[in-house]
């Protein structure tokens, strides 16, 4: 198949970038579309051109390395799957591809269709964890873990931080990223101890890297590859307004 | 010269790692704060490892290449982690684990080694649960077990089939908990290109930042290597493309022994290959085994779609192989008798490189909804790279590259060769012998991380304490700089044609079929030419574009598919070395009559370490003896 | 709390609050129009002890301050979302992961800005501010609404036309706004997001066309 492909091309973070036209012939559609794109880096080496910089490392949709924003959706037309596992078949014969880079004031764009996402991580080191050193653990098995409220936390826990949620929200909120995180912890007993702490410093801390506010659009689980649910949010919402009206001196 | 002490403490297996900790020399609190580490990756050793040694006091350096540490290939393991609980009261001991590693590498692995990594592996459970590590549970509320990879017990913890997602998670949030303390500073979108030794020992690294392009220098009184496989090397592998085997060549060239390279597990349920550009084949949770029964047509070349092929007419090859064990024999026997099949002319698919692997049976019996809550992710994952659903269609399988049991050597304190530079998870050798027992990856690299390097690397701290932090300005780093700077203007200068990814993807077929799942003398002899020629074509005809001072992925690429030419170089002189089956590695010359591995214990019951001697010159062998105290050595059998 | 008012869920929370205390006005104020479609005596009384009754003098400016902190919440929200995406995107598609109420809350709650001023000067200016006339209803002499509405209605069309659109953006403001509330306070998973929603659209239909159905009914009955 042939298709034709817009890219946002922008040499580095300083740069005003701009979108560049190419064409391709001869696409296996059973290609992966990241597979298509390594086929025109190949193409555009071969010409003695800059090759198109995008993130992508384990290609079966689990690292969340990459993510690009594919004719208007981020990870493309498909649900439930990252960029890597969105094959050419979901496209038509000489279709127009736009790909873009994720757009949000916290992610500025490194090169081409590489964002800095390290934004998540500092939310992250906020109070994404439990507070347990190495060999302070008990026993696996004390205490019981309703088995609801651990799958609950599974489906929470799948994030793979793809910054998705904040691509495909028009506020460019991150409360699917943080609440599933939130989320998780609240949910089990070991995470209970820390919990108010954790969704105060957590929602405060996305507040100040400028990531917006949620208004439940529910753009972001659809468009989640691992469709994290809105519930999450909501009980991050729970947790916060605990935390915030039950709040003790400490 | 470095000797092959490997430090194995005295006493009885199950009270040597007791009395290591009883007898090693400790750190104190305050001393502590005055030792820097660096570790490099943040996987599932790296991670757990730069946590705790933080939590300890220790002032860690933490590297990665990719933009988070969340990212690293461990997160991509399915299947599980195996621990001795034996929750399910079904015999299960940390002695019967240590066996079941032990047979399974197929007599290849460290006694004492082992047995502490199976011995550690109760704690691991126990910290990731307090992590907030979803495991699956029972209705009651407890931690659910199930089989794994070929053995008899229900020891393995699993998440769905994303275990390794939340196990890399829980442990990454453990890094980010330190992070937040000051007490690790992380460097992420850094690759490592050198390593600085100074008197003999490791005392930093020149690492490139992936954004800028500048060269970095970083001291420390320690290094920590935690780079994981170089399974990448096979071009298609079930790897993160940017894996790779850089950093233990990069140690290697310095003066550490590589152990053992040749053995790397071929995973045998993996998705075939459907366009060119494909590199990697993304793995089937080989759990899919336990419900699943493989297949291929009784006629060769049979072109009927899969469920037309009625029951009388398919060749369950694995149960009549193998009665006792069936669909579920080790990786390697599943790997190599599928491609006996499909050699033979009875592959399916496309290519006739894949066999089936059937859940009609499980799903007759269990019904569609049980086999979704097991398997259900998995089935989607098939489909969403497929466009075909598991629950109607049996799957197609086909073996890939996986995991490599080879790496770096490393003694009982999981330091290499070179005095300061410690190996861990997959990147070192030791715990797996000739072949990895499933569900041990996770297990092995967790327990070096949080359990045994955070010990062992205070013991060889403990007398640092007075040494001063290195400056940067020291001539050992001017030196290692420039070393890279020549390397990598080296490959920037040389203009030719093609691309890295070319370079590997024909260095990849070459390995695959000379020194993949099955191995000759003469194949391998046949491929040290081709590897020589096309490492030389390599380094004359590479085209990468851009400059170094910029995001540049194709000068990445270049450095590691340059490591894999001269690591492939190794690969076969160890596999050419080893004139016996074991494990994974298979030479054909080498087998019984029914096609099994024939291991020769009288010539090759040792660790082949191999000592750097120069480029393209032939490494030195260097032979660690295992002798095998507590089990009886016995021939592999899953008749 | 310091960081409360500011906070992204802090903020929500002020807007679910204020909206479900506008909701819970709005079922009243339905529940008296509707009484237009009675007759004026019973809409007249009733009118006239919702302008004397103590309980809703007080209720009244709370009300307006309900409104107004509704107000001044989404317009800080909606101007600090809106700076945080510097670059747009080339092509956006949300058709499919987003309803259009959804996306465009601000707009529907600004036309119904717009709408809400008009319909205060039609009809609580007159009856605080204006000469309205009095009428005898259940043996009380009170102003009489019911007429002002009547001849506003029957008299100039463009009205029934603006109230049936303030109707319709309403209408479509609580289809989002009503499941959303809930949403905002955490009061919400899986299970009752699929019945809230439920329920939203109920109330919003109720709502829309009820408020719509008295602008038809008085052309309904003067043709």
């Amino acid at each position: 198949m042939k298709v034709n492909l817009k890219i946002w091309r922008q040499p580095d973070a300083q740069s005003k970038g701009q979108f560049v036209d190419y064409h391709l012939d001869d696409i296996n559609p059973e290609m992966s579309f990241l597979e298509m794109l390594d086929a025109l880096n190949k193409k555009l080496i071969e010409q003695g051109e800059d090759p198109v910089a995008f993130e992508h490392d384990c290609r079966e949709g689990i690292c969340g390395s990459c993510g690009l924003f594919i004719n208007g959706r981020p990870h493309g037309p498909e649900r439930e799957v990252a960029t890597c596992q969105l094959h050419m078949r979901s496209f038509s014969d000489g279709e127009t591809i736009v790909v873009e880079p994720w757009r949000a004031k916290p992610f500025p764009v490194i090169k081409d269709l590489i964002v800095d996402r390290s934004a998540f991580d500092k939310i992250l080191n906020a109070g994404g964890f439990v507070s347990v050193d190495t060999g302070s653990a008990p026993e696996a098995n004390t205490p019981a873990v309703k088995k609801l409220n651990a799958e609950k936390a599974f489906d929470a826990g799948v994030c793979i931080g793809c910054g998705a949620c904040v691509a495909a929200c028009k506020n460019s909120s991150a409360s699917l990223f943080v609440a599933a995180k939130i989320s998780q912890l609240a949910l089990l007993p070991q995470g209970k101890p820390e919990a108010k702490k954790r969704a105060r410093n957590m929602v405060a801390k996305m507040h100040e890297l400028g990531f917006g506010s949620c208004t439940s659009t529910e753009a972001c689980e659809v468009e989640c590859p691992k469709s994290i649910s809105l519930e999450h949010i909501a009980r991050m919402n729970r947790e916060y307004l605990n935390a915030s009206f039950a709040e003790e001196e400490e | 010269m470095a000797t092959l002490d490997a430090k194995i403490p005295e006493g009885p297996l199950k009270n040597k790692w007791t009395n290591y900790r009883n007898s090693m020399k400790l750190v104190s609190p305050a001393n502590k704060k005055k030792l820097d580490v660096i570790v490099v990756g943040t996987g599932i050793a790296g991670a757990p490892a730069a946590a705790t040694l933080a939590q300890l006091g220790y002032n860690v350096k933490a590297f990665c290449y990719q933009d988070s540490s969340r990212r690293a290939h461990s997160v991509a393991a399915q299947g599980g982690i195996n621990a001795t609980k034996n929750y399910r009261n079904d015999g299960d001991s940390v002695y019967r684990l240590f066996y079941d590693m032990i047979k399974g590498g197929d007599y290849r692995a460290r006694e004492a080694n082992v047995y502490r990594a199976a011995e550690v592996s109760n704690g691991i459970i126990d910290q990731l649960t307090a992590q907030g590590v979803p495991f699956a549970r029972e209705y009651g509320g407890q931690i659910t077990t199930r089989s794994f990879g070929g053995v008899q017990v229900s020891r393995t913890f699993y998440a769905q089939g994303q275990t390794g997602q939340q196990v890399l998670l829980g442990s990454y949030s453990a890094l980010k908990r330190m992070e937040a303390k000051g007490k690790v500073e992380m460097f992420t979108r850094r690759q490592m290109l050198e390593l600085v030794i100074k008197d003999g020992r490791a005392r930093g690294i020149i690492a490139r930042n992936l954004v800028t392009g500048e060269l970095e220098r970083h001291t420390a009184h320690a290094v920590v290597l935690a780079t994981g496989g170089y399974g990448t090397v096979f071009y298609l592998s079930t790897l993160g493309v940017s894996s790779s085997g850089s950093a233990a060549m990069i140690a290697y060239r310095n003066g550490a022994f590589f152990a053992n390279p040749s053995f790397i597990q071929i995973h045998p349920t993996c998705i075939p290959q459907l366009s060119d550009f494909q590199s990697k084949l993304t793995l089937m949770s080989e759990s899919l085994r336990n419900d699943g029964r493989i297949w291929v047509p009784k006629n060769k070349g049979d072109q009927r779609k899969p469920n037309d092929i009625p029951e009388e007419e398919r060749d369950y090859y694995l149960e009549r192989r193998y009665p006792a064990f069936g669909n579920l024999v080790p990786r390697d026997v599943a790997s190599r008798a599928a491609k006996e099949r499909c050699d033979a002319g009875y592959g399916v698919g496309k290519t006739g490189q894949a066999v089936y692997l059937d859940f009609k049976h499980a799903i007759q019996e269990q019904g569609a909804k049980a086999i979704g809550k097991k398997y259900g992710n998995l089935f989607e994952l098939y489909e969403k790279i497929t466009g075909e659903s598991p629950y109607q269609t049996p799957m197609r399988i086909y073996p890939a590259g996986h995991y490599t049991m080879g790496g770096l050597w490393v003694d009982y304190e999981l330091m290499t060769t070179i005095s300061g530079l410690f190996a861990i998870g997959e990147a070192n050798f030791s715990d797996h012998g000739a072949n990895r027992l499933g569900a041990s990856s996770l297990m092995q690299g967790a327990g070096d991380g949080y359990f045994i390097l955070p010990n062992t690397i205070g013991h060889y701290l403990s007398d640092k304490i007075k040494e001063p932090r290195l400056t940067t300005e020291e001539p050992e780093f001017e030196e290692a700089e420039q070393r890279v700077r020549e390397r990598l203007e080296g490959l920037m200068n040389i203009n030719g044609s093609q691309t890295a990814s070319d370079f590997h993807k024909r260095l990849g077929k070459i390995m695959w079929d000379h020194c993949g799942m099955q191995r000759t003398e003469q194949g391998l002899k046949e491929a040290r030419q081709m590897v020589k020629q096309i490492k030389d074509e390599f380094f004359n005809d590479l085209q990468v574009p851009g400059t170094m001072y910029q995001v540049n992925q194709e000068l990445e690429k270049a450095v590691r598919v340059a490591d894999f030419m001269e690591l492939s170089q190794l690969l076969i002189e160890d596999a050419l070395n080893r004139n016996e089956s074991c494990g994974a590695h298979f030479r054909e010359e080498y087998q019984t009559q029914a096609g099994e591995a024939l291991r020769d214990d009288q010539n090759y019951m040792y660790v082949a370490a191999w000592e750097y001697q120069g480029e393209d010159q032939p490494p030195k062998l260097h032979k660690e003896a295992l002798s095998f105290e507590f089990v009886e050595v016995k021939e592999r059998s899953y008749k | 709390m310091s960081h409360f008012f500011t906070s992204s869920v802090g903020k929500k929370f002020i807007l679910s609050i204020t909206g479900i205390f506008l909701m819970l006005f709005l079922i009243v104020h339905l529940s008296v129009n509707s009484l237009l479609m009675v007759g004026s005596d019973a809409f007249n009384s009733a009118a006239h002890f919702m302008t004397t009754n103590t309980v809703v003098q007080i209720l009244e400016p709370i009300l307006a301050l309900g409104f107004l902190v509704h107000i001044i919440f989404s317009a800080y929200i909606t101007w600090q979302n809106q700076r945080l995406r510097p670059v747009r995107y080339k092509r956006i598609n949300r058709w499919g992961s987003t309803t259009w109420p959804s996306r465009n809350m601000f707009i529907l709650g600004g036309l119904i800005l717009i709408f809400l001023v008009i319909h205060l000067s039609n009809f609580w200016w007159q009856v605080k501010f204006g000469e309205l006339d009095q009428v005898e209803a259940h043996g009380a002499m009170v102003h009489d609404l019911y007429a002002l509405v009547a001849s506003l209605f029957i008299e100039k069309w463009w009205y029934d036309v603006l109230y049936i659109l303030g109707a319709l953006f309403l209408g479509l403001h609580l289809s989002h706004g009503f499941w959303a509330a809930f949403q905002s306070l955490g009061w919400s998973n899986d299970l009752w997001r699929r019945r809230l929603k439920r329920v939203a659209y109920a109330f919003a239909v109720i709502m829309g066309v009820g408020f719509a159905s008295i602008p038809v009914y008085f052309l309904v009955t003067a043709a």
